[in-house]
């Protein structure tokens, strides 16, 4: 029979023994596996197209917005060739008249080159614009947050000098503020899809990669853990997780926008860059962006820690559940 | 401590697994539980665990009727059952030090309190040797070994044991019951589900005999 102080279980005072070294303790839920590798790049690349849609979506918008108010920051007045006019008169006077007016910033009348170039895609270059008939306008700043009187001024133009024609962009303007809102509304619905495919890619990778752990769960909830205790064990670990992925994911979507940018800058008055500019504009992303991106980060880490607590707590309260109920066999199970 | 009344179970609309068993196991009781393959001694144990319930009759765990328990009290009252499980349930991640060190790490208990406690266990269960290795790397006795100190090592008010020396050599089958009955004497009430009828005869205790889901007692 075994000596009563020989027993070794918890609480029995023993002379000091050699100590054994041991490994640092390792965490309750294992830190590497393949489910939790696998969510770590579901996260980064969800992560990673949220962001790219927050930054292109805000990137649209200021585009658009810079459209509308471009063309709203100027009107152009037209001048309709006549033999009754000395044109050059006609456009100084039509400047001065148009300046007269509260509300204009400055003037520029369109010289004879600059209208040859405005017209060389139609009619080829060594045009001499006096052989034709051609209007010539008069370009006039306006500003934007006080514009003048533009009846008026249609009015005192067609009185005084009835060749002139103004022409305040409105027709533009409201086609490229509708088309700029259908833009930002389709990529509001695209970030809105994305952001939707995160949310339940991220719950069901989550929960995936769970259901490799049930085992661990069941164990903890056998040696006497509270739920409570498991549940945080399995939240710490999946938060460690999507902070790891939201992070790398959003640095990605980011170094991409820089890039970009960067490329931007670089290759600045090439027929590439104009091209890309006048498409996407600008590949920066403002403080919106930014902020988006960070709220990106923490709604998928949200979900993760969120999804992670409650799988968890489901899952003891199934194994409860299926052992309450003599009716329900769970081939895992003791 | 544990007392059962009339209890039958059925799986589904199955026959009754287990038939009007009524016994109790008493404070500080050591007892085998025997019969053949099949005749219910894991539906038992499960029942004993409080991991099944009923599907009539009474069952009464620490003085608690086990209808009345609420799920968010099993917990506390487990800490107080010990189990060694057939398919041993240990974490293939955590060393040997550290899945039988696990209970006591789920109660919050600081590590430098059950360090000592944990490493002589293992070196009493002859792994003094093996306690910084990882489960997959050891025998089928090592890890039956592992887990009846798993559910040792907190001292609990009853210990249950489904087949503990099935994967044992008959030196360290003796030297597993002589640490079940050392707990005994300490005050933990022993439940040991086994086949091995050598196992059995080293001991004089009362045996549990199940037969088609019914029970006979020998005292």
């Amino acid at each position: 029979m075994i000596d009563k102080s020989e027993l070794p279980i918890a609480g029995t005072k023993r002379p000091p023994q050699r100590e054994i070294t041991l490994r640092r303790t390792a965490s309750i839920v294992p830190q590497q596996n393949v489910q939790s590798r696998s969510l770590l790049a579901v996260i980064v690349i969800m992560s990673f197209l949220a962001c790219l849609t927050i930054g292109a979506v805000g990137m649209i918008r200021s585009t658009a917005s810079s459209w509308a108010s471009q063309i709203s920051r100027e009107i152009t007045i037209q001048i309709k060739p006549d033999d009754t006019i000395d044109m050059d008169k006609t456009l100084g006077a039509v400047r001065e008249l148009a300046l007269s007016f509260v509300g204009t910033t400055g003037g520029t009348i369109l010289d004879k080159d600059a209208t040859a170039r405005l017209l060389e895609p139609w009619l080829g270059a060594g045009l001499d614009i006096d052989e034709l008939p051609v209007p010539r306008l008069v370009i006039i700043t306006i500003d934007e947050q006080n514009p003048p009187d533009f009846t008026a001024m249609r009015a005192t133009l067609a009185k005084k000098i009835p060749q002139a024609y103004l022409d305040d962009h409105r027709t533009w303007v409201d086609r490229l503020v509708s088309m700029a809102r259908t833009t930002v509304i389709i990529g509001s619905g695209v970030l809105g899809l994305v952001f939707f495919a995160m949310v339940l890619t991220v719950i069901f990778a989550t929960r995936g990669a769970l259901a490799g752990n049930r085992h661990i769960i069941e164990v903890l909830h056998f040696v006497g853990a509270e739920s409570s205790f498991v549940a945080e064990q399995f939240q710490k670990h999946f938060l460690l997780i999507s902070m790891k992925g939201a992070l790398t994911g959003a640095f990605l979507a980011a170094f991409c926008f820089a890039a970009a940018g960067w490329w931007q800058t670089r290759s600045i008055a090439t027929p590439e860059s104009d091209q890309a500019a006048a498409l996407f504009g600008s590949f920066t992303i403002d403080w919106t962006g930014y902020v988006g991106i960070f709220l990106t980060m923490l709604v998928i880490a949200a979900l993760t820690t969120l999804t992670a607590r409650f799988t968890v707590m489901k899952t003891i309260d199934d194994i409860d559940n299926i052992r309450s109920d003599p009716g329900r066999i769970d081939q895992n199970q003791p | 401590m544990i007392h059962f009344e009339n209890v039958g179970l059925r799986y589904g609309m199955g026959p009754e697994i287990l038939k009007d068993l009524t016994f109790d196991i008493p404070k500080k009781s050591f007892q085998f539980l025997t019969g053949p393959s099949g005749a219910g001694k894991t539906t038992l144990l499960r029942l004993l665990f409080m991991s099944l319930r009923p599907t009539r009759g009474l069952i009464k765990v620490f003085g608690r009727e086990m209808s009345s328990i609420p799920q968010s009290e099993l917990p506390m009252l487990r800490r107080r059952v010990g189990i060694v499980f057939q398919d041993f349930r240990l974490l293939d991640h955590l060393t040997t030090y550290e899945n039988v060190a696990l209970p006591l790490r789920v109660r919050g208990k600081d590590e430098s309190g059950y360090r000592t406690d944990v490493v002589e266990l293992l070196k009493w269960v002859g792994l003094g040797d093996r306690i910084n290795v990882l489960p997959p790397v050891l025998s089928g006795g090592e890890k039956q070994r592992v887990a009846i100190a798993r559910a040792l090592i907190d001292q609990p008010e009853l210990l249950l044991a489904d087949e503990p020396t099935g994967n044992v050599d008959p030196p360290m089958a003796k030297r597993i019951l002589k640490l079940f009955m050392e707990l005994n004497r300490f005050g933990t009430a022993v439940v040991i589900a086994t086949h091995d009828l050598s196992l059995m005869d080293q001991v004089e205790a009362r045996r549990m005999i199940l037969t088609s889901g019914r029970l006979d007692l020998y005292d």
